[in-house]
Parts: C-alpha cells; sequence; structure tokens
C-alpha cells in the first residue's frame, strides 16, 4: 500500500472533485452544493453547513481513495483509464443508489412521500439527483471520472 | 367501528347533477403531493399519480369516453348535498334516494411525519367510504382506470384476497374493497346493497417501490379518516385571523395547501390542465407548474394568516429552486424547479364539453415577463418585514435579480397575462420593477449592505416618471394597460397595493372609474384585459377591486358589499376556478386555481385591517415584524 500517494493524491483528487462540483453549480449547471448537502446535517446554519460539509467531504474523498489504493494494489498495477472507470462505477452507486437513500441518512432531509406538513428540510435528491436539475448526473459522473483518473494517474508517482 | 358521519346541516334537496355538468361540481382532495377531482355524483373524474405533473390516471373530466374515471354512487339517488368535514379537506358527499341516505366520505388520508415514521402506509392512496345512515340504498361502483391521460387501458389482476393489482409503467396500483367485485378486461364493477349502520371501504394505493403495502381495511382505514380529520383540524386551527368572512378564508388557506408540493414547498397554480376559459373554446392551459408572479399576494395570505412554515419553505422554493436560472427568472417552473414541458396537445382527448385542446406542458415558460422580478423581491421584502431572515445565498439572489431589472425594466415584455401575440411594453410589468427596486431600498433601510443603492434609486425614480408620463393617458383620464395605449387592464388596481400610488388619488380613481366602465363583465364582475367575450371573468381581478376599495378607493361597506357578492360565486365546497362565466356565474377554467384562493385571503386581510383601523398596507411596514399573529405564528 502506497500510503504516501494515497494522502497525497488522494486529497488532490478531492480537491478537483469538489472544485468540479462548485464550478458546475456556480456556471449553472446543477443546484447541487455538495458542501451545503452534507453540512445541513449537522447545523440549519447556511454558512456553517457549508464549512462542515466542505470538510466532511475532504474526508469523504480521502476515504474512498482509499478503496481506490486497495483496488489498484489488488491489481497490482494503476493508470489512468483505470482510475476513470471506477469513478465512473462510484459516480453511477453514487447517482442511482447513494441519492435516493440520502433521505433516510439524512436527518434534515424530505422525502419524496414527505406532505402535508411544511418541510423546513431540503429537498429530495431523487433519482440519479435529477431533483436538482437536469444536468445534474453529468457534473457528478464527470467529477468523479476526474476524481479516479487523478488517482490512477498519479498513485504510483513518488515526489 | 364508531359512525363517521358529519350530518350536514342543509335539507337534502339539491337535485342530482347531469353527468360533468360543470366545472363547479368538483370538490378537490389531496395529501399535498397531488389532488384528485370528485364529482357531484361520487366520481373521481382527475387524478394524477405520484405528483400533480404526473400523466392522469382517471382524466374523464377531459373525455367521458375515453379518460378513465372511479364512480361509486347510490343508482336512485335523488339528491345530494356535499360538504367538507368542518376545517378539513376530507369531502363527504350525501345522497338521498327514496329508499334511505347514504354517505360518501373521500379523502387522501394524511398524518404527521413523526406518526409515517411509525407506521407503514402506502406511498399514495385515496380512501373512499360509503355507509348508510338511513334506511337502504343499491350501490354502483365503476372504477375504469385509463393511464397516460386515457391513452392506454390498464391490465386488471384479480388476486383474490390481495385485491386488484394493476402495473402501468414502473409503478402499480392496487384497489382494496370489503365489496364484491367483478372484473372486465379493463374496467371493475361491483353493485351491492347497503343497510342502515353498514360500511364499504374502497382503498385505491400507488407506489413505484415493490413491495407495495397492502394495509387492512376496517378500523385501520377508519382510524386513517379520523387521523386525516385530526390533522387537518389541528392545522387549520393553526391561522391567526379572526377578522371577517372567517369561513371562507379557512377553506381558501385549506385549498391553498392542497396546491402545495410538500417536498420542495412549491405552489402550483391548479391541480388540473385544460379546463377551458370559455366553454366550447380553445382558451386550455395546463397550470399544474409554479408560477412567480403569484409570489407576492402569496407570501402576503400565507403570512397574514400565520402559516409561517409554509411561507418560509415557499421562499427557500422561489430563491433556490430557481438557482439554475438566476439572475434570470422563468415564467413558470415545476415542482422542483425545472423547465417547463414543451406544451403539446392530447389530441385522442375531446375536452372538457368538447373545449379542445387538452394541452400538457405551457408554452408561457419561453415568455418575458418582467413583473416576476418584483413578485419575488417583494415576497422576500415581506418576509422579511414579519421577522424572517435570508441568508447570504439569498441575499445574493435578490441583489442579482435586482441588477437584472436595472438593466432590462425598459424592454417589451408578455406581461402579466401571458398573450401569445408578441411583446409589448407592459404599464404593471413597471410597476413590478419599479416595486423591485423600492423594496430593495426598503431592505437597505431594514439594515441590508447595499452597494447598489444609487442606480436602484435612479431606476426607482425613471420608471416612476414613464409610468406618470407614459402610462397616463389624458384624454381617457386614466392609466392605461401598455405605454401609450388606450385600453385598460385590472392589474392597474394593484397600483395602491403593491405602494406606487395612493387608491384615493384623483388619478386612481379616475382611473377605477374608466377600468369598470371598460372591463366590466356584468354581474358585478371584471375581465382583466378586454371585453371581447373569449373568456370568462376574471376571478382574481374582482378581489383586487376589494382590495382597492378596502385600502381606501371606496369604503368599507363598498368593499364587504363586493366581497359578499364575489362570495356567491363561489361553489358550494367554497371553491374557486380561475375565471367565472358573468351570465350564468359558472365556474371557468382550471379547478380550484390557488390564485384566486390568495386573493379571497388577501382581500378579506385588507377588509379586515381596515375595519381595525390598522395602517395601511401593515404587510409592508416594518412595524410589521411586531404583528401579533405572525409572531404568535412563529412561536
Amino acid at each position: 500500500m502506497n500510503w504516501q500517494g494515497w494522502l497525497l493524491w488522494g486529497f488532490v483528487a478531492t480537491l478537483a472533485l469538489t472544485t468540479m462540483l462548485s464550478g458546475s453549480q456556480a456556471l449553472g449547471f446543477t443546484r447541487i452544493n455538495i458542501p451545503y448537502f452534507l453540512g445541513t446535517a449537522f447545523t440549519p446554519d447556511r454558512r456553517r453547513a457549508k464549512l462542515y460539509g466542505f470538510f466532511l467531504h475532504m474526508a469523504n474523498g480521502w476515504l474512498f481513495a482509499v478503496v481506490y489504493a486497495f483496488i489498484f494494489e489488488s491489481w497490482g498495477h494503476a493508470n489512468w483509464w483505470l482510475g476513470g472507470l471506477l469513478g465512473a462505477a462510484q459516480a453511477a452507486f453514487v447517482l442511482i443508489v447513494g441519492m435516493p437513500l440520502m433521505p433516510s441518512f439524512h436527518p434534515h432531509m424530505a422525502t419524496e412521500q414527505h406532505g402535508p406538513t411544511a418541510s423546513r428540510d431540503l429537498e429530495p435528491p431523487g433519482f440519479m439527483a435529477l431533483n436538482y436539475g437536469v444536468q445534474t448526473p453529468v457534473s457528478i459522473f464527470i467529477a468523479h471520472i476526474l476524481f479516479g483518473i487523478i488517482l490512477g494517474a498519479f498513485y504510483h508517482v513518488h515526489l | 367501528m364508531a359512525s363517521l358521519i358529519y350530518a350536514p346541516d342543509d335539507p337534502l334537496n339539491a337535485p342530482m347533477p347531469a353527468k360533468c355538468a360543470k366545472i363547479q361540481d368538483y370538490g378537490i382532495i389531496g395529501d399535498c403531493r397531488s389532488a384528485a377531482l370528485v364529482s357531484r355524483e361520487g366520481s373521481i373524474d382527475w387524478l394524477c399519480w405520484p405528483k400533480f405533473d404526473s400523466p392522469a390516471i382517471f382524466c374523464a373530466i377531459l373525455d367521458r369516453g375515453c379518460g378513465g374515471y372511479w364512480r361509486i354512487a347510490p343508482t336512485n339517488a335523488e339528491g345530494v348535498i356535499r360538504k367538507y368535514v368542518p376545517d378539513t379537506n376530507v369531502l363527504q358527499t350525501t345522497f338521498r334516494c327514496g329508499s334511505g341516505t347514504v354517505i360518501l366520505t373521500d379523502l387522501m388520508p394524511v398524518s404527521s411525519e413523526e406518526f409515517k415514521r411509525t407506521t407503514r402506509l402506502p406511498d399514495h392512496e385515496i380512501v373512499r367510504q360509503i355507509e348508510c345512515s338511513n334506511g337502504e340504498a343499491e350501490i354502483e361502483m365503476e372504477f375504469v382506470p385509463r393511464a397516460f391521460y386515457g391513452l392506454e387501458s390498464v391490465a386488471i389482476r384479480d388476486l383474490g384476497k390481495l385485491g386488484i393489482r394493476m402495473k402501468v409503467g414502473k409503478g402499480v396500483y392496487w384497489l382494496r374493497t370489503n365489496a364484491t367485485l367483478n372484473l372486465n378486461e379493463a374496467s371493475v364493477h361491483s353493485h351491492f346493497h347497503i343497510r342502515a349502520g353498514e360500511v364499504f371501504q374502497f382503498s385505491f394505493s400507488y407506489t413505484e417501490e415493490a413491495p407495495a403495502l397492502l394495509n387492512p381495511l376496517g378500523d385501520f382505514v377508519h382510524d386513517g379518516i379520523e387521523r386525516s380529520i385530526a390533522f387537518w383540524r389541528e392545522w387549520t386551527s393553526r391561522a391567526t385571523y379572526e377578522g371577517p368572512y372567517r369561513e371562507a378564508v379557512v377553506r381558501s388557506v385549506l385549498a391553498l395547501k392542497l396546491l402545495t408540493f410538500a417536498p420542495s414547498g412549491a405552489i402550483i397554480a391548479a391541480p388540473t390542465t385544460s379546463l377551458p376559459e370559455l366553454i366550447g373554446g380553445s382558451l386550455n392551459w395546463d397550470y399544474r407548474y409554479c408560477w412567480l408572479r403569484d409570489a407576492s399576494l402569496t407570501i402576503r395570505a400565507l403570512l397574514g394568516l400565520g402559516y409561517w412554515d409554509e411561507a418560509s419553505d415557499f421562499m427557500e422554493w422561489m430563491l433556490h429552486t430557481t438557482w439554475l436560472t438566476q439572475p434570470e427568472l422563468q415564467t413558470l417552473y415545476t415542482l422542483y424547479g425545472r423547465r417547463a414541458l414543451a406544451e403539446r396537445e392530447l389530441k385522442h382527448l375531446s375536452g372538457f364539453k368538447n373545449s379542445s385542446p387538452v394541452r400538457i406542458g405551457n408554452l408561457a415558460r419561453d415568455q418575458l415577463q418582467l413583473d416576476i422580478y418584483g413578485e419575488v423581491i417583494d415576497a422576500a421584502a415581506q418576509y422579511v418585514f414579519h421577522g424572517g431572515t435570508l441568508d447570504a445565498g439569498m441575499q445574493k439572489a435578490l441583489l442579482g435579480f435586482g441588477k437584472y431589472v436595472v438593466k432590462n425594466w425598459s424592454l417589451p415584455d408578455e406581461g402579466i397575462w401571458e398573450p401569445r401575440s408578441g411583446r409589448s411594453k407592459h404599464t404593471h410589468s413597471r410597476l413590478l420593477c419599479w416595486t423591485a427596486m423600492d423594496r430593495l431600498l426598503n431592505l437597505r433601510d431594514h439594515g441590508w449592505n447595499l452597494s447598489e443603492a444609487a442606480s436602484f434609486s435612479d431606476t426607482r425614480k425613471q420608471i416612476q416618471e414613464e409610468i406618470h408620463s407614459l402610462a397616463w393617458n389624458s384624454s381617457l383620464q386614466s392609466y392605461t394597460s401598455v405605454l401609450g395605449g388606450d385600453q385598460l387592464d385590472a392589474c392597474l388596481l394593484l397600483f395602491a397595493w403593491y405602494g406606487f400610488e395612493k387608491s384615493d388619488s384623483p388619478r386612481m380613481q379616475s382611473t377605477y372609474a374608466r377600468l369598470r366602465d371598460q372591463l366590466d363583465a356584468g354581474n358585478g364582475l371584471l375581465y382583466r384585459y378586454r371585453k371581447d367575450h373569449s373568456e370568462g371573468a376574471f376571478a382574481l381581478c374582482s378581489f383586487w377591486e376589494v382590495e382597492f376599495l378596502a385600502l381606501g378607493g371606496g369604503t368599507q361597506q363598498a368593499a364587504e358589499s363586493l366581497f359578499d357578492h364575489l362570495l356567491s360565486f363561489q361553489n358550494d365546497l367554497g371553491l374557486y376556478a380561475e375565471e367565472i362565466d358573468p351570465v350564468n356565474g359558472n365556474a371557468l377554467g382550471n379547478f380550484p386555481q390557488a390564485f384566486t384562493h390568495v386573493g379571497v385571503i388577501s382581500a378579506a386581510l385588507s377588509i379586515a385591517d381596515r375595519a381595525k383601523g390598522a395602517e395601511t398596507l401593515p404587510h409592508r411596514q416594518e412595524k410589521a415584524s411586531s404583528h401579533s399573529a405572525v409572531q404568535g405564528a412563529k412561536a
């Protein structure tokens, strides 16, 4: 296990993923704001939620990078396209399984069955997070593929 | 099992209606995710599941032959009377037969989120319970599902004691009852005898997640009805309004609540598509979307009645769900803030009383309506003045709208009424652009840091000057619908409401007199902008007239007198459509209509304010933050 590669490139890949998703939101491709999305599980304060969510997302990224590292080690090699494939697989899992499950995990997220009580909660993402904009799946796919490519390409690079 | 009959006060002497006679013959039931229309003869003729904008499984209201329906009624009914169980959205239709009286209870069961977390309940359900209060009767049930707006018949399978199962698309419907059913290829029928004290129950549910929940009937359904009644009564009890016309106001807010999509906070204009604005006409539109032009009055209605959570949800929806198009705003959005469907016609449906075409989607999505910026900003300002807070993202969004207005306010647009004949320089759009600037400057006075204040102030002044000079027709002695025009528009009544010009000013008094003349539809009603009889009188405009009078344009008595008159046009359940046929008083257009019910509430609030001697337009003053009603609701 290349711990140094995981630590460094896991961090870089997560930063790239977060930047990519934030950029997608800023450019109007999607409404999803991942730090806010995660952080509101802990606080209703929007500013703090974004901060908490940012750190949580970074920790998540590092955690997932460990899984990537284990897979690369079990395969015996790593390259950009294998990383990209893993990223695509992770994105598919996040969108198809993770997003519809979010209302079950997130304490302040409404479900598709919410009502009539006024929610005061986050709207649910729905299948493939399409409720946040039709281009949301595309943004998430590209960001995760980028995450995988960075990890795959640089995992064995020693500085 | 205890009786659930809430005996009506009135005698059962109303005659049985002919099938699908009038739009006002319908009542609405719902669960804040979808809604169904139930006719006076016990037929559910409109239902879209799982959401308001999903394809209909029952749409007989738009085509008796092709659209599906679900009817439960006595075979020999001689009279019918309907009412909601007081302070609820649980509908009861009482049929008088020669041999007895039966009561049909219709609802989509609702309960608190806490209860839902502890009990397994169907994702979507309609419960229908028929019981005999005296004598006996023969009951007929016809269940005719037709998927995708009547395009497809539904394969029905009898699974014995489990019930009737219907697989459609990615979902499955279940029909369960304690009555004996007979299946045909694409429909289910039942004919049974009911005696005093007997109860038959029907549960129709839908899910897209297998396995579906098949809850028992009997006490479980009975408890569900009682729980729903308790839920709605608790919700209604939170209304802090104690002024005149309370019954109409409460019914209006209950209807408005049914048009709310709880998972996102959106409020749709109406739950139906293509109910005609003129019988036999082609002004038939899909209203199952959220229009921003309703924002300001909607927030006023919700805050004025103390429904703080609903107002907050709607604010969140407006400022966050529209993110993808900001700083530009679209005229209308879907429940989750997406672009509306492209408009298309369902040619297989003949339409309500042959009023075709039937349309889904809405072309107005591509229009430019500059008034909506002022609507959203004014709604936000009211929210803040009542004590609400807007986070940095919301403030940034509002400032973005403000800058957009500075840049674009002088453009011609389609305007509030969405004509498809092109763009003009609408006075109302300018009024709302002025409102946008004015409210942002008000918010600065309220403590906002507004670096753009100078440009907002300049723009406000320019718009004001333009309206005063170019929207005023000196030969008519009236403001006009478009700059330099000679036609009037009921929107002009809102000058006072938005604080642009007092309603007792000479210009407004003169405009009102001219408007009453030009737009008079007869029967005390108003057309919205023209008098060519291509549509009915616009119900909301008459409630604007009440507001105009209540805000000083007339006497308190005149405002109350008009309000009383307008109440005569609500149906027997207290519901309004978009328009009213001025000749016979029939409802026209999509039904029930959120905008009209918002108008009812807002007009009643203004009448109540004036009766109390409150300051004019207290909802837009900073001191509104100490408004006891809202503070009570927040607490």
